[in-house]
């Protein structure tokens, strides 16, 4: 037969496909990248982070509350300090807020002391127990039958979400080519020649050598796919509360309740942001698409965290939302496959797998080295990223300036928030494809008029960067469009 | 540093009437500041009719009432407009930083006005358990999709609520071929005007379910259906009563809250339930020579209100440049 | 016979009670003022509304001009009037009050603008 070589789709080829675009497939992704490799990162919705990352809690933990041979000990106690050099090289703004777990007994000290002697075990410092002279000072709106608490400086809090964009961003940068809107359908295991794997998505097929498994809520689903199905992903749901910004210095530090067998407890938790948040429930469920919050839900968190602060009303709270825990067992499962050469699963990345991801990436890259990946540094790698501009975190004297070189930052779209015309530009030029990820990545819509006033000037500046028809747009991804049709003349 | 004898803020309704009878009054130099393209504020979406007919006894549309204020602003020298002029800072002692695109601008102000309006209770604030699909919109944002951008939300529409905007609203999805199956309001009797009962709902043979909640929203990537259901007088869920409408959009109507974040920005007092200022007298803040007026005082249900109650702040505005009260 | 109905001629909203013979209206009560008896009467007979909507625009400052009927047409001619707006598109600036369409779909009131519209450099 005669073959027309100019019309036959080529196959792409990589050293390491990833699947999965949330915080732990884009730090892989980004570590990767600083070597000479050919790597694809795939995601299966319209932008990375839409999956379980989104909803994360934003705290990079100390790593107390696991045990000392634990993944998620001795990675969360790595990560804690990795993160702090990667915020500085992305631009991702990173605060140690510290954190407190509190007890409202005397006799519960015991249990802080054991939670102390087995982080300093994972080399977690300075440490110490607190009670109600040094409470009153640092975390006053504590409620009084507090008794006690251990202090834990090294927690912090970061933009979750900011994080993955800032990784991928990055990682593309330095050559990684990323594919949102790709589910894998399915995967092939290839015999002879280098290439090992050629995964199906979006209607392309790609062929790699190594092929890591990232895909959160999905990894199992994924892992079925080469054969390997000795784990679960039992899909674990937490709905957290925000509060209103006016309560942003209610707490000083994350505020911990101690921890229940299968949770951390409901939590008061200080956001990059500023919202404070309370929450998160844990239920599971069967659904890997429940997002939906419940009326018990809200009771729950609200008794939860008033308990420890009292002063927490019902009014305060201005929005909220569930996320889904993938949740594997105890423990990360971060292995090669001995049964399957070349693939590695990277699964259960629950908490503490925000803080983690930095650790869960370099450990990978060295699993994927003693499998037979050729680790050659790039002289070129672009470690540093400029940080995004947000109009709400810089003095006025620095606005000016911007103002200056570009007058469409005194363009404000979003006032809630103070986002101009040009960082919403911006978010688009940096990715953003839908309103959710102009949310994420400059705020606007996410304040206290929730986009009532900001909703149609976006959509106006989505047609324009992106030539869309307003019915193209939305919210997440394909299906939640916002407008069903424009009035054209007749 | 530029200073200004008054400075309003907002120029909507409110703050056209506030800067006119301060104009009138005597004040010579005054800054009407509007983060929007065009004066007119929240009027120059409310196209249908219902303004005036105590100001200017006519029936006039919300654009055909701003459109007299508009113009009389443009023929008082004394009246400095500037749009797309965001408002970023106001401190205690009356210094305001402005944005606009191009420039950021500082003015010390002799006296201020603050008319900047309401913002719109949103489903987050009221909490609805469900899902979080597309569809959903506060009243007024759909109002501003269908009547200034010619957007059309969807095909079917419930409405929480049943305030002047969501029963306004309901008429004009039915003009524009939406299905508006229904509005449903947790109180005994519509929060709405009587007559906007009568001229957008029986009109259009759209059902209003009083003492009813919804009581959740589902759909996956955009709304599909709200679950409803009867409340008893403490507006708890009666057992039994609940029942589905499909739809695929879902406005929001449950009230308006006044926005005075820049009133304490500037330290003035301001109550933490109605979020209106607190002071001695109606207009004034707790800041000397700081005033407010129209909605940011007092959510009004006519603009005819807003029109009286702002030319007042404007005297006293004007009052206080001569006297220092 | 009687019918209930609310004014909608003010925001009052005054509760009418309307005696009927038939089609034709006997008496009416429950309003505070005249308007509300001739509304009754013109409410049983012939029911009005005003039209209000918005037109496309092009080439202006804004993009959808706000229109309404000068005087109040027949309830039943509302959708029509929708389906007929459709099909205006102002390209060239206006006044308030300027006139759209003249006795707009023979009902004898203009279809005017509710604002002006310039070019978007003429502000």
């Amino acid at each position: 037969m005669y073959y027309n070589y100019e019309l036959m789709p080529t196959i792409e080829k990589h050293d390491a496909i990833i699947v999965g675009a949330g915080v732990t497939g884009a730090a892989i992704a980004r570590e990767l990248s600083k070597y000479k490799l050919r790597v694809l990162l795939l995601e299966k919705e319209a932008e990375p982070a839409f999956g379980v990352s989104k909803s994360n809690s934003g705290i990079i933990h100390a790593g107390t509350q696991n045990h000392p041979d634990s993944l998620k000990g001795r990675l969360c106690v790595a990560g804690n300090k990795l993160i702090r050099e990667i915020s500085a090289e992305l631009g991702v703004h990173f605060v140690e807020v510290g954190q407190l777990i509190v007890v409202f007994d005397e006799t519960d000290v015991a249990e802080l002391d054991r939670i102390k002697h087995e982080g300093e075990e994972l080399g977690i410092k300075d440490m110490q127990i607190v009670r109600r002279d040094w409470l009153s000072l640092y975390e006053p709106n504590l409620g009084p039958e507090i008794a006690a608490a251990l202090y834990v400086p090294s927690a912090g809090i970061i933009s979750p979400y900011r994080l993955v964009y800032d990784l991928t961003e990055n990682a593309v940068k330095n050559g990684v080519v990323l594919k949102t809107s790709h589910r894998v359908a399915g995967i092939r295991r290839l015999s002879g020649g280098p290439y090992r794997f050629e995964v199906e998505a979006a209607g392309s097929k790609y062929q790699t050598r190594f092929l890591i498994n990232a895909a959160g809520l999905f990894a199992d689903k994924v892992s079925a796919m080469v054969g390997v199905t000795d784990f679960k992903i039992t899909p674990r749901k937490g709905e957290e509360y925000l509060l209103d910004k006016k309560r942003e210095h209610i707490a000083n530090h994350l505020v911990f309740p101690l921890p229940t067998p299968t949770s951390k407890g409901i939590l008061i938790i200080k956001t990059s942001d500023g919202n404070p948040m309370i929450g998160p429930t844990a239920r599971d469920t069967e659904d890997r698409n429940d997002l939906a919050t419940t009326e018990e839900g809200l009771n729950e968190v609200l008794a939860g965290a008033r308990r420890m602060m009292p002063s927490i009303e019902r009014g305060d709270i201005i929005a909220y939302f569930a996320g889904l825990r993938p949740a594997a067992g105890k423990d990360f499962i971060i292995r090669h496959e001995t049964t399957v050469p070349g693939f590695v699963n990277v699964a259960g990345i629950q908490s503490p797998g925000l803080t983690a991801a930095p650790a869960i990436a370099t450990m990978v890259v060295g699993i994927l080295h003693g499998n037979g990946l050729v680790l050659t540094p790039k002289k070129n790698f672009h470690s540093k990223r400029e940080k995004t501009t947000h109009l709400f975190e810089i003095p006025l004297s620095k606005t000016r300036e911007l103002i200056q070189k570009d007058p469409s930052y005194g363009d404000i779209v979003c006032r809630c928030e103070m986002v101009s015309a040009k960082e919403i530009r911006e978010a688009i030029r940096r990715g953003a494809r839908t309103m959710d990820g102009i949310k994420f990545r400059t705020r606007a819509q996410a304040g206290r008029c929730h986009g009532g006033f900001c909703t149609t000037r976006i959509m106006k500046i989505m047609q324009e960067e992106l030539g869309m028809t307003v019915e193209e747009i939305t919210k997440r991804g394909e299906g939640s469009e916002l407008v069903r049709e424009e009035r054209r003349h007749e | 540093m530029n200073e200004r004898e008054l400075v309003v803020v907002g120029g909507g309704p409110a703050g056209m009437a506030a800067a006119l009878a301060a104009g009138a009054a005597g004040v010579k130099d005054i800054l009407l500041l509007e983060r929007d393209q065009h004066l007119g504020g929240i009027l120059n979406q409310c196209i249908h009719p219902g303004f005036g007919l105590h100001r200017f006894k006519e029936e006039l549309t919300g654009p055909e009432y701003a459109d007299r204020f508009v113009k009389q602003v443009a023929k008082t020298p004394s009246i400095e407009v500037s749009l797309r002029s965001f408002v970023v800072k106001l401190t205690s002692n009356m210094k305001i930083s402005y944005l606009r695109p191009g420039a950021l601008e500082e003015v010390q102000a002799k006296s201020v006005i603050l008319a900047t309006g309401c913002r719109e209770r949103t489903r987050e604030m009221i909490p609805i358990p469900g899902t979080r699909p597309s569809g959903i919109y506060p009243a007024g944002l759909a109002q501003k999709m269908i009547n200034m951008e010619g957007w059309i939300p969807g095909k079917e529409a419930v409405i929480v609520g049943s305030g002047d905007i969501g029963l306004i609203m309901a008429r004009r999805m039915a003009l524009e071929g939406m299905k508006v199956k229904a509005v449903i309001e947790i109180q005994k009797q519509s929060r709405g005007l009587v007559r906007n009962v009568a001229q957008c709902l029986d009109d259009y043979g759209i059902p209003l379910y009083l003492s009813h909640k919804i009581v959740r929203i589902e759909g996956a990537d955009r709304v599909e259906k709200v679950v409803v259901a009867a409340v008893d007088d403490a507006f708890c869920e009666k057992p039994g009563t609940r029942f589905e409408l499909s739809c695929d959009t879902v406005l929001i109507s449950v009230g308006l809250i006044p926005e005075n974040e820049l009133l304490e920005m500037a330290g003035a007092r301001v109550d933490r339930k109605t979020n209106t200022p607190v002071a001695a007298e109606v207009n004034r803040t707790s800041i000397r020579g700081m005033f407010a007026c129209g909605n940011a005082c007092k959510v009004y249900d006519l603009v005819d209100s807003v029109t009286r109650d702002s030319e007042k702040a404007g005297q006293m505005a004007a009052q206080f440049l001569k006297e220092g009260k | 016979m009687s019918r209930k109905l609310i004014c909608i001629e003010c925001p009052q909203g005054c509760s009418l009670e309307v005696a009927l013979e038939g089609n034709k209206v006997v008496s009416v009560t429950g309003n505070t003022c005249p308007r509300g008896d001739k509304y009754a009467r013109s409410e049983i007979e012939n029911p009005v509304r005003t039209f209000t909507s918005s037109v496309l625009a092009e080439e202006l400052d804004i993009k959808m001009l706000p229109v309404r009927t000068s005087g109040p047409i027949p309830k039943a001619g509302l959708l029509p009037a929708m389906r007929e707006v459709k099909k205006i598109l102002v390209s060239a600036p206006v006044e308030t009050g300027a006139v759209l369409a003249e006795n707009f779909m023979g009902t004898g009131v203009n279809l005017v603008a509710c604002r002006p519209a310039k070019k978007p450099d003429n502000r």
